[in-house]
């Protein structure tokens, strides 16, 4: 294992015991290194969606391994999986999943509620990542009062404010629209130039076409797994704010 | 890794976490936490009210002082009612340490009426009896309305009532020229007594004065109460002696007793009622306690996303059993507090009325808060359970 490689999945299977069973990933392998932004790309049913559970160790694999950060994840209870996310592992899904009724830096600092840091220091720490997003002036806005976009950038401060090893994004343009969902990708290319490494997973050929390394999926496999040494889209497509 | 270790949540964090819960949903919580209220607000009122009462009564026993006695005619060995002598009040007055001796007789065979067209089976179980002129200062008790007897209305057809006996005569105040049909012939009634807490027997009794009892009625003039009071340190003694000076030949014919013991041992009885109120409130309190089960699992039917979203950001099993115990808790405890405050209000409210002492007991208002809490946390065990178990990745994806 190289010491930079952040993720480690390694043949894994997934079988749901329904009945008949559901057999969703059949020996999937990859290595993430630090600092790549990668696409996970496929159709329904492709397997991607149980890929970030596994991922984001939110389950675990029928068989293979996964390693975040070189801890094997089957070795870990649920305490120390739980803080292996609060401290590892940042989420941005599609539906924003923000809390209506706190301000944006409530919602930005409940991103270290888990992970033992006080509550002056979480703010203080949301406060940053509200501002490496752009949304500074709307810090105590409800996200209620927020656009669509800017909603998905109060999510994403949330999963940058613990400085997680891996941010893992599911379909995060899927809510919105194309100019807006553009812009989330610039966002998460200009995180990724700071270092940020990050995973986003999604059904678009369009958003993948964005990612300079695309995995592609297919009946629970992956089909390929491409490295463009140029990013196609930073030079053809401007990049945009809200 | 050595570091992977789950850290508590603050206690701190953890009040925000829950009280933002309710914050989030303020009628529904409001109105679950309503049915532990009334539960707590009717046994925090029904423990504040019999411990007030109670305190009046003692203050009321206090006022009029615990050093009366009561010396009364028991029964002969063969069951008749016995005698007290006529000497007997004179004799109790030369024991030391009394300080006032006052006596009522019982006149037999003898009603009162409204008029004379009254039924005589109808007497309201009202009696007549003779009184001494100094019978007030012994019993302690007050005229309600008009003027007791004196030495000279004592010798005419004049009527003193008991506060119950003027209520069913139907006789509310004093005017010029009110009487009452006593004896076939009609007395006239001078004044109306207060109720009378050490001398119940005075509050039914239709009063008139020694000479007109023995003129008109033709009584004999034996005691058949006396009322004694004595220093309050010589309380005792002066009890003991009673009997025997009372009635010499037959002490044992002769019944002593202390009214206010009586009241104490009352007011220390009255509690016993309170049992089925009691029952009511913890039967309120039941009902709140499901209704707070209830409103919880449906939360966590509907906060999936956000179970599944904690789960996401690093939050075990038991920091989300622990946020749903907790708002459970605190939606219970918020309930009782607001019970308790209601049922001490409420006791306030009727003990000022009343002009007792407001008195609410620490078991009724930590009992309440303690209930709550209790319920708060068998409430809200199961649904925190629940969303404990909930499987992070089912939570979020199956919206």
């Amino acid at each position: 294992m190289t010491p930079d490689s952040v993720l480690h999945v390694d043949t894994v299977t997934k079988i749901y015991p329904t009945q008949p069973p559901v057999v969703a990933l059949r020996g999937v392998s990859f290595r993430i290194g630090r600092g790549e932004l990668v696409a996970i790309v496929g159709p329904s049913g492709s397997g991607k969606t149980t890929l970030l559970h596994l991922m984001g160790t939110l389950d675990r694999p029928t068989s293979g391994t996964v390693r975040v950060t070189g801890t094997d994840v089957a070795a870990l209870g649920d305490h120390a999986v739980a803080f292996l996310r609060a401290s590892r592992i940042g989420f941005v899904f599609q539906q924003f999943f923000l809390a209506e009724h706190q301000t944006v830096l409530d919602n930005v600092a409940d991103g270290l509620l888990y992970a033992g840091v006080r509550q002056a220091e979480r703010r203080r720490r949301a406060m940053d990542a509200i501002a490496v997003v752009g949304l500074a002036a709307r810090a105590n806005a409800r996200p209620t009062q927020l656009s669509g976009g800017q909603r998905q950038r109060v999510a994403i401060a949330r999963a940058l404010v613990g400085e997680p090893a891996i941010i893992l994004a599911d379909e995060p343009t899927g809510n919105l629209d194309q100019s807006t969902g553009r812009s989330i990708l610039a966002l998460f290319e200009a995180l990724n130039e700071r270092g940020a490494t990050i995973v986003v997973i999604t059904h678009d050929t369009a958003v993948a076409r964005r990612m300079p390394r695309r995995i592609e999926m297919l009946d629970g496999r992956v089909v390929s797994d491409t490295t463009s040494s140029v990013v196609a889209t930073s030079t053809s497509q401007p990049m945009e704010h809200p | 890794m050595t570091m992977l270790v789950a850290r508590p949540m603050s206690p701190a964090d953890l009040l925000r976490l829950s009280g933002a819960g309710l914050r989030t949903r303020k009628l529904r919580a409001a109105l679950s936490a309503l049915g532990i209220a009334i539960g707590v607000a009717a046994i925090v009122a029904v423990l504040g009210l019999s411990a007030s009462s109670q305190a009046g009564l003692l203050a009321e026993i206090d006022r009029l002082g615990t050093n009366m006695l009561t010396v009364s005619n028991g029964t002969t060995l063969f069951g008749q009612p016995a005698e007290l002598p006529e000497q007997a009040p004179g004799m109790i007055g030369r024991i030391a340490g009394v300080t006032a001796v006052q006596d009522t007789s019982y006149i037999a065979n003898v009603s009162a009426y409204r008029s004379p067209l009254i039924p005589s089976i109808d007497t309201n179980a009202l009696t007549v009896q003779a009184a001494s002129l100094g019978l007030l200062q012994a019993t302690g008790d007050t005229l309600a309305h008009g003027h007791f007897l004196n030495p000279a209305t004592a010798r005419e057809p004049v009527a003193v009532l008991g506060a119950l006996a003027a209520q069913r005569l139907g006789i509310d105040r004093v005017f010029s020229g009110e009487r009452i049909w006593l004896g076939n012939q009609w007395f006239y009634v001078a004044g109306i007594l207060t109720p009378a807490v050490l001398a119940p027997d005075i509050d039914t009794s239709v009063l008139i004065g020694y000479p007109a009892a023995e003129t008109y009625l033709g009584a004999d003039g034996h005691p058949s109460t006396i009322y004694v009071r004595a220093q309050t340190d010589r309380v005792d003694a002066v009890q003991a002696l009673l009997a025997a000076t009372a009635n010499p030949q037959a002490p044992s014919q002769v019944d002593v007793s202390q009214p206010s013991q009586a009241l104490v041992a009352r007011a220390d009885a009255q509690s016993a009622l309170n049992g089925l109120f009691l029952g009511l409130g913890a039967v309120a309190l039941l009902v709140g306690a499901v209704g707070v089960a209830n409103i919880m699992i449906i939360s966590v039917l509907e906060r999936r996303s956000e179970i599944g979203l904690r789960r996401a950001l690093g939050a075990t099993k038991g920091h989300i059993r622990v946020q749903f115990l907790s708002e459970a808790i605190l939606l219970a405890v918020a309930g009782g507090a607001a019970g308790v405050a209601t049922g001490a209000l409420a006791t306030a409210v009727y003990a000022s009325a009343k002009g007792w002492a407001v008195v609410i007991p620490a078991l009724a208002w930590g009992g309440g808060i303690g209930a709550a809490l209790a319920i708060g946390a068998l409430a809200g065990l199961l649904p925190a359970l629940r969303a404990a178990s909930m499987s992070p990745t089912q939570a979020l994806w199956s919206i």
